[in-house]
């Protein structure tokens, strides 16, 4: 009998050391390294007039201070732009240091490198810049109006326009029997994870190698830009990622000026040097997301059914834009959502401003498209005196109409087809979970007690596993032990244990046998990243392939072994063995020993594949052509396009009229996202995804005044949610698997937070009976709001 | 003959001897380093993370003769003579979790780890005073907190496991 792994609700592997203090995040090491500091602009948009560094050099233990003039060849250049488009005429990245200007509060001027931490703060706090300020550019609607630009070469402050078209929305439009147009809006917010960023490097002059490691989501992303800079050959520079705290999307940002900045300290002063962001810093360095304003068109029928839709955007992308404009291109291709669409047309606007730059965070651009689309679907229903529910159901792309074609680009530049989906099944589960044909006896009942109730919903697709690849290496081991590698990084998903279950059942194994690295370039050099919610699809996939690679190198040496028909071979519990007769088998460790012809024997076991062990062959040689030594393989996933997951969302507040104040009552989630290789896991995804969504509905913003100062850059001021605010969400899962990779397994990473501020508005809404049209909504602001219904 | 005072400068160096986890050790430091980063950086016991050093996240929660503290806001001058327990001490000698710890495993209430010492750490001391605490008592002693990872949903539940846990372990005598 053979152990299903895949599915199980397996424990981690991780936790045994998170648990204990045994975990290696980034500031876990390197206690001897030289500290840094930086100096930061508290400027939005300034000249830099000056530098003097004099006062600081009186600091005991200062090593050096460098600015932009003393960076040498590439590392003067502007960092990468990372994701080109032809539609990005206008990219702008920034210096590692400051050149002449800075462009956002926060943008390093300049580096300390001391002793430690608390001496380089010393040294940077008596360094004095000189600033010129100019006019800063705040906010969507400054940048608009061009009155001020934030790069002085870029007219209307607008990095890039693109438009995309499903048929003829327009016309559809002028023709459809019933028209409405609106606008909406979301406010900026950040991923905050409880580890900030963190470089630590050494050069190690001996082998003339530069080791790294960052808490990064994309370790070979942060290398191949490293060695590329420092005209270094790939094999010279050697990236890791520790245990990460947590990354959430803003981490994929690479190379961040920090992970140029310290490997070069490093080299150049031959020190161990390492730079830990505080939390300020994380505020105003570390990337934020989601400012986006909408105007919104749509025609529909008599029925609520939509003929056409027409979403014209504006994007805040900061001050730079090293990720393109993935961000806007997310938004306005997964806008659509589950419905059908037959004329639909986007086109946005891509802004500068004078603040952090804009990336991704979770959900990263989806949220904003969600917010669009079942803002509208509601206004529908209002309009035509439907239930919402209802609404969407006639709008739903049915379970037969897959693969569905938008005839549109995604964001990785293939097409936009879903893959495959049950979204009406879906729609009818989180109803029964929310109880939502029973609410309207149940808002009545409290309103018969004063109490003003309200219920909403919001459907989400969300494309996950995009390409271009992921790849996997899976070893056995001559003591048993399955080592497997795969190059992207981890922050926290549980790859380690989802890897190995994969693994486990692909081999015969036990889960407990597997061993798994990830984001290590010593390991895995050819990876992506960890980000659009793809590791499980991308790594699982790649390193099932190569599991299977293996399995069927076991089975083929092990039937010459035991001689046996390869076909009548198995593997259970690490024994390849004659189907059913376990006494006829050879361990895996065994098979292992054999896979690698040997000279010299290193135990007892290894013996058996010396060259006087066993009669050889005298035609074949002892690596036969096509072969390899070593019971080991190494395979890729790479998709042809994404694949979509899809979930609803619906809750249940209650709203008091006299502080504005909202109470999430009940929260229902339904999601698919193919089969699950570990619920455990994939609940606790939704779970952490439904708290930054609520927290990004009624909590998080950030808020930025007009001088683009960040004036809530703290814990104290930036209300993430506590324990108390974040609501137990029910949970239904549904399994439709995915045709396009060979695990039929869709990503779950993202999807809990993209619904939030769409279901949350249409909840409140309905209790408070007053138009919601941005979010976050704050109590004063719900507050001001029912006060002017009141007064109207 | 008098003798030259000299002023007192921020770079002096004052003895601490603490006992962390039931082991007494020692450094010298400077006034102002912090507890979190005598523990992390001169004891090496890394468990204690830093998540805001400002006091508001907790993740550097330790106990400080049986209380929780934040370490990122007390100085590490300020612990001289005192008893400590961090994460580390939470395990049985051979390394076998403590029910707190089980708890979490199973009820998957960690995810990336960052801010699970202080967790940890919250939910040993409320066990400690309130075997058997209701979830009102449960968000009261957890809820300042912060958590990005977990929505605190499973937060909870290994909150209730680490109970139950610790009930079987310590029957009533």
């Amino acid at each position: 009998m053979t152990t299903q792994w895949f599915g199980e609700r397996v424990e981690r592997r991780e936790d045994q050391r998170l648990l204990t203090g045994a975990g290696r995040f980034l500031d876990d090491a390197g206690h001897d390294a030289l500290g840094v500091a930086f100096v930061r602009s508290p400027h939005a948009h300034a000249r830099i007039t000056g530098i003097d560094v004099a006062d600081a050099l009186d600091v005991d233990g200062l090593v050096a201070v460098y600015t932009w003039d003393d960076l040498p060849g590439r590392l003067a250049d502007p960092l990468p732009l990372l994701i080109p488009h032809p539609d990005l005429t206008h990219p702008r990245t920034q210096h590692a240091l400051a050149r002449g200007e800075v462009n956002h509060v926060g943008e390093p001027v300049a580096m300390v490198v001391a002793d430690d931490r608390y001496l380089a703060e010393d040294a940077a706090d008596r360094i004095v810049v000189g600033y010129e300020p100019l006019p800063a550019v705040v906010g969507i609607g400054h940048a608009r109006s061009a009155e001020h630009l934030v790069h002085a070469d870029v007219p209307g402050n607008v990095a890039a326009v693109t438009t995309q078209e499903l048929g003829d929305a327009r016309a559809a439009i002028a023709a459809a029997p019933h028209v409405l147009e609106f606008d909406l809006a979301m406010e900026r917010s950040l991923s905050s994870p409880l580890e900030g960023r963190g470089v630590h490097a050494r050069w190690d002059a001996d082998d003339q190698r530069l080791r790294i490691r960052t808490s990064t989501q994309t370790s070979t992303g942060v290398r191949a830009a490293v060695a590329s800079i420092f005209g270094l050959p790939d094999v010279a520079v050697e990236v890791i990622t520790p245990d990460v705290g947590g990354g959430f999307g803003t981490k994929v940002v690479h190379p961040y000026p920090e992970e140029v900045l310290v490997p070069w300290a490093a080299r150049t002063l031959g020190r161990e040097v390492k730079w830990v962001e505080d939390r300020y810093e994380h505020f105003v360095s570390a990337t934020h997301e989601r400012g986006q304003e909408h105007h919104v068109r749509v025609g529909f029928d008599d029925d609520g059914v939509i003929l056409g839709l027409d979403v014209e955007f504006w994007h805040d992308t900061g001050a730079y834009t090293p990720y393109g404009i993935v961000l806007p291109i997310i938004t306005a291709t997964q806008l659509p959502g589950p419905y059908r669409h037959r004329h639909y047309r986007v086109t946005f606007t891509s802004l500068y401003t004078n603040t952090v730059t804009c990336t991704p965070y979770r959900g990263a651009g989806r949220p904003q498209g969600c917010f669009v689309m079942e803002r509208t679907v509601d206004r529908i229903g209002e309009e035509l005196g439907l239930d919402r529910a209802e609404v969407r159901r006639r709008n739903l792309i049915g379970p037969d109409e897959f693969p569905y074609d938008f005839g549109m680009v995604f964001q990785d530049g293939r097409p936009l087809i879903y893959d495959s989906g049950n979204y009406p099944a879906v729609l009818e589960g989180v109803k029964d979970l929310v109880g939502w044909d029973g609410f309207a006896a149940e808002r009545e009942a409290a309103a018969a007690e004063g109490r003003r109730l309200g219920i909403g919903l919001a459907c989400y697709v969300e494309g996950t596993g995009v390409g271009p690849y992921e790849g996997g290496h899976v070893h056995v081991e001559t003591n048993g032990r399955v080592m497997v590698a795969t190059g992207l990084t981890s922050q926290g998903q549980g790859h380690e244990t989802v890897f190995a279950q994969i693994v486990a059942d692909e081999l015969g194994v036990d889960a407990t046998d597997v061993y798994v690295t990830t984001g290590d370039t010593r390991r895995f050099p050819y990876a992506v990243g960890t980000y659009a919610s793809r590791a499980a699809v991308m790594s699982g996939n790649a390193i099932a392939l190569a599991a299977r690679q293996v399995r069927a190198k076991a089975i083929r040496i092990a039937a010459e072994a035991l001689e046996a028909a390869p076909e009548d071979l198995e593997i259970a519990s690490g024994v390849v063995q004659v189907r059913g007769t376990p006494s006829r088998g050879i361990p895996l460790a065994q098979v292992a020993v054999l896979s690698n012809p040997l000279r010299y024997a290193f135990s007892k076991e290894a013996q058996a594949a010396t060259q006087f062990a066993s009669p050889p062959d005298p035609e074949v040689p002892p690596v036969p052509e096509d072969d390899e030594p070593g019971l080991e393989a190494r395979d890729y996933y790479s998709p042809v396009r994404s694949t979509f997951a899809a979930g609803m969302h619906a809750a249940v507040v209650e709203v008091d009229p006299d502080t504005g104040e909202v109470d999430v009552l009940r929260y229902a989630v339904v999601h698919d996202c193919g089969p699950l290789i570990n619920p455990m896991i994939v609940e606790g995804q939704i779970h952490g995804g439904v708290a930054q969504g609520v927290a990004g509905a009624l909590y998080e913003r950030l808020a930025y005044d007009a001088a683009g100062n960040l004036a809530n850059a703290s814990f104290m001021d930036f209300l993430m949610p506590y324990l108390s605010e974040v609501p137990t969400p029910e949970i239904g899962h549904l399994e439709t698997p995915s045709p396009l990779n060979p695990l039929g397994i869709k990503g779950a990473g993202e999807a809990g937070v993209i619904p939030g501020s769409a279901c949350l508005a249409a909840a409140i809404e309905d209790a408070a009976g007053v138009r919601i049209d941005r979010m976050p909504i704050s109590p004063p602001e719900l507050w001001a709001l029912i006060g002017e219904e009141a007064g109207t | 003959m008098s003798e030259v005072v000299r002023a007192p400068s921020p770079h002096d160096l004052h003895e601490v001897v603490v006992t962390v986890n039931g082991v007494t050790r020692s450094a010298r430091v400077p006034a102002r380093r912090l507890l979190s980063d005598l523990l992390r950086h001169d004891l090496r016991l890394t468990g204690t993370h830093v998540g805001c050093e400002h006091g508001v996240c907790g993740a550097c929660t330790v106990l400080l003769e049986g209380e929780p503290v934040r370490s990122c806001l007390t100085f590490a001058v300020m612990v001289d003579d005192a008893r400590i327990t961090t994460v580390e001490g939470l395990a049985g000698p051979d390394g076998e979790l403590g029910p707190v710890q089980r708890a979490f495993r199973e009820c998957h209430g960690l995810q990336c780890g960052f801010c699970t010492p202080g967790f940890l750490l919250l939910t040993t001391e409320l066990l400690a005073r309130n075997p058997e605490p209701t979830d009102g008592e449960i968000a009261d002693a957890l809820g300042g907190n912060l958590c990005r990872c977990t929505g605190y949903v499973n937060i909870v539940r290994s909150v209730r496991r680490a109970a139950e846990l610790t009930s079987e372990r310590e029957p009533p005598s």
